[in-house]
């Protein structure tokens, strides 16, 4: 079996990097069991750039903490498949985890604020993931941790390397956490909102530089946002996240021009457009709340927030494939994904 | 760094400033000295006698200044009972109490620092609950009460260790762990919930996501943020020992400052009480310096204010 599929990893480039099928979370809460991730399937392919959309709470920062192998320890994970260039991380053991971890997979967080430790210097903190990894001199990683200082835009990186994490902008931290990322040059980087904490200029110039440095390095990311101006901005496949479901997946490009979830349509139009949007009229807004996740959730779990739901609703819909690797988690994904009705409804706003 | 340290330096020297006055003043509310030196028995005459020859007779302020004076260049006048200089005294006893707090620190630590980390990575194991067990046991027992303990077990019944005296280093053992029990539970509940605190923080998850060794999260990541309000408690505690093993030197008969302290205050020795209250303030003082110091060494943020 295993002998099989590093046959596969050699001769068949094509398989994707990673591939997740119904992979589960579930977390105990003081009411009962928390099913943070409810069976998600999907994959990145070598070098591209996956973003993961949804609103807080809907399990994008389970998931990707259950890939790392960093969920808290009375999470329970389950998968049919939680595959990583071959490697099955459902049986793997915690040792060769921590061999993969930082070395082929490397993470960013949200948080670049606390996310280094206060204590050392960061030319110390970016060393050590190197020489934790490969046999390297004290001299290469730190030549290493220089270059790539140079690299995301961190001027007098010399002197930086010397300094504490208190001594820098939020910004300069968060080129320092993706400098840390590549020190290894690993195949995939999970950025998990790596933005989202930093004013809005600063938020543009992070974009660019990952979008350059993943063309640059050929490193796959997944890229996990709420928000859908940055997935427009970088993304190749979307993945939409829907309380610990993905309801729909599509190349950037279809998603943007013929969403087929109702959901997805949703988050579109809550984008202000300054074009289309009047002064002193409403944002638009989903009404209602995400369901509780606590305890099972029956039927789709968006209809009770959803203009198109009937009885039909009440069974858990089936992934549609609405296009060539377009896939949409809901019974109506083929009357959505018909530009006809999209276009009606662009009328109504 | 430098200028943290010149700027705590001045902090601590006048605080040291204040805290003279204060022990000044302190004993003279405590009554008049001329009539308690003399005692019951004395005249009139020979309370005036007493009044002139001490100098108390001058103004306040007076007294004050001849005495800090003194005091700047270590001469804290003569010992009314012993007839001896009051420093020759203190420099005679103060070995004896630096090694026992010095041991007692070192068993604190040595105690505290492993048991606190291993009860927060174990936390609600047997282990956890053995270390809260240990905890709750040194705070409430008297410390007296736990030295005459470790005199009947390990003097007299297994006589590993001399009962009493501080002529070799086994004299120290007893006391040392007694002293050093003391300070144990605080130091040990407060490196658990410090690393329990830290290992919940976002740069420790950052390092696993390094891939590092547990070792090296834990006691490189962790720990070394975890033990920075650990050591400014031991500076104090350290300060306690040396001010506050009256009881222990007592119990142990060891001739230190503390015992030295206690006789001096039933004699109505004052300038010998007034030493010792100022000695060990100025220990105070330089530990805490020395602790806010080591702080800064360890969290390179507190450099900068």
């Amino acid at each position: 079996m295993s002998n099989q599929s590093s046959v596969e990893r050699s001769t068949a480039p094509a398989s994707p990097l990673l591939s997740v099928k119904q992979l589960r979370v579930d977390l105990p809460v003081a009411k009962g069991t928390l099913h943070a991730v409810r069976g998600i399937d999907f994959h990145v392919e070598r070098g591209e750039m996956l973003c993961l959309v949804g609103e807080s709470g809907c399990g994008k920062s389970m998931t990707s903490l259950a890939l790392m192998g960093l969920l808290p320890r009375k999470a329970q994970i389950n998968a049919d498949c939680l595959n990583f260039d071959g490697v099955d991380l459902l049986t793997v053991s915690e040792h060769e985890r921590s061999n993969l971890r930082g070395a082929r997979m490397a993470m960013i967080f949200q948080e670049p604020m606390t996310a280094l430790n206060p204590a050392y210097t960061l030319g110390n903190q970016l060393c050590e993931a190197l020489r934790r990894h490969q046999l390297v001199s004290r001299k290469a990683a730190h030549d290493r941790a220089l270059y790539l200082l140079k690299r995301v835009g961190i001027s007098a990186a010399e002197e930086r390397m010397r300094q504490y994490p208190h001594q820098l902008s939020g910004g300069l931290r968060q080129r320092v956490m993706i400098a840390m990322a590549l020190m290894c040059e690993p195949d995939l980087i999970i950025a998990d909102e790596p933005t989202t904490a930093l004013d809005v200029t600063i938020q543009a110039q992070i974009l660019h530089l990952l979008r350059d440095l993943q063309q640059e390095f050929g490193t796959a990311v997944i890229f996990i946002t709420h928000d859908l101006g940055v997935v427009a901005r970088i993304a190749d496949r979307v993945a939409v996240m829907y309380a610990g479901e993905v309801i729909e997946t599509a190349s950037a490009q279809a998603l943007f021009h013929a969403p087929s979830h109702p959901y997805t349509q949703g988050l579109l139009r809550c984008i202000p457009t300054p074009s289309k949007t009047l002064p002193g009229s409403r944002l638009q807004a989903i009404p209602g709340v995400v369901p509780s996740l606590v305890d099972k959730v029956e039927g789709c779990a968006f209809c009770n927030r959803c203009d198109h739901a009937d009885e039909r609703c009440y069974s858990t819909p089936p992934l549609q494939t609405v296009a060539d690797r377009h896939l949409s988690r809901c019974h109506f994904a083929h009357q959505l994904a018909n530009p006809a009705t999209i276009n009606a409804q662009e009328v109504t706003l | 760094m430098w200028a943290f340290v010149f700027k705590r330096t001045l902090i601590a020297l006048s605080v040291a400033l204040t805290i003279s006055v204060l022990c000044f003043s302190l004993l003279q509310l405590s009554g008049d000295l001329a009539l308690s030196i003399g005692g019951p028995e004395a005249t009139a005459e020979q309370v005036e006698q007493i009044r002139t020859d001490y100098g108390l007779d001058r103004p306040v302020i007076q007294q004050f200044t001849s005495w800090l004076w003194g005091a700047v260049q270590l001469d804290f006048g003569r010992s009314y009972y012993y007839q001896s200089d009051v420093m020759d005294l203190v420099v005679e006893r103060l070995p004896v109490t630096m090694t026992l707090g010095v041991m007692s620190l070192a068993i604190a630590l040595f105690v505290s620092i492993p048991l606190g980390v291993v009860a927060a990575l174990k936390r609600g194991s047997w282990i956890d609950r053995m270390a809260m067990a240990i905890a709750v046991t040194g705070q409430a027992m008297p410390n007296f009460w736990f030295g005459l303990t470790l005199i009947i077990l390990f003097a007299v019944k297994l006589q590993w260790f001399p009962a009493a005296g501080s002529d070799s280093w086994q004299g120290f053992v007893l006391p040392a762990i007694a002293l050093g029990y003391y300070a144990t539970p605080a130091m040990m509940r407060l490196t658990r919930s410090g690393m329990l605190e830290v290992l919940e923080a976002d740069y420790i998850r950052t390092a696993r996501a390094k891939g590092l060794r547990t070792g090296t999260v834990i006691f490189k990541h962790a720990l070394r943020n975890a033990v920075i309000p650990v050591v400014a408690l031991a500076a104090v505690e350290l300060g306690f020992m040396l001010g506050g093993s009256v009881v222990i030197e007592t119990v142990f008969s060891l001739r230190g400052l503390g015992q030295l302290a206690w006789n001096a205050i039933s004699r109505n020795d004052y300038p010998v009480v007034q030493a010792i209250v100022l000695i060990i303030a100025l220990f105070y003082i330089v530990l805490t310096l020395l602790a806010d110091i080591l702080n800064a060494v360890l969290d390179p943020r507190l450099r900068a204010r």
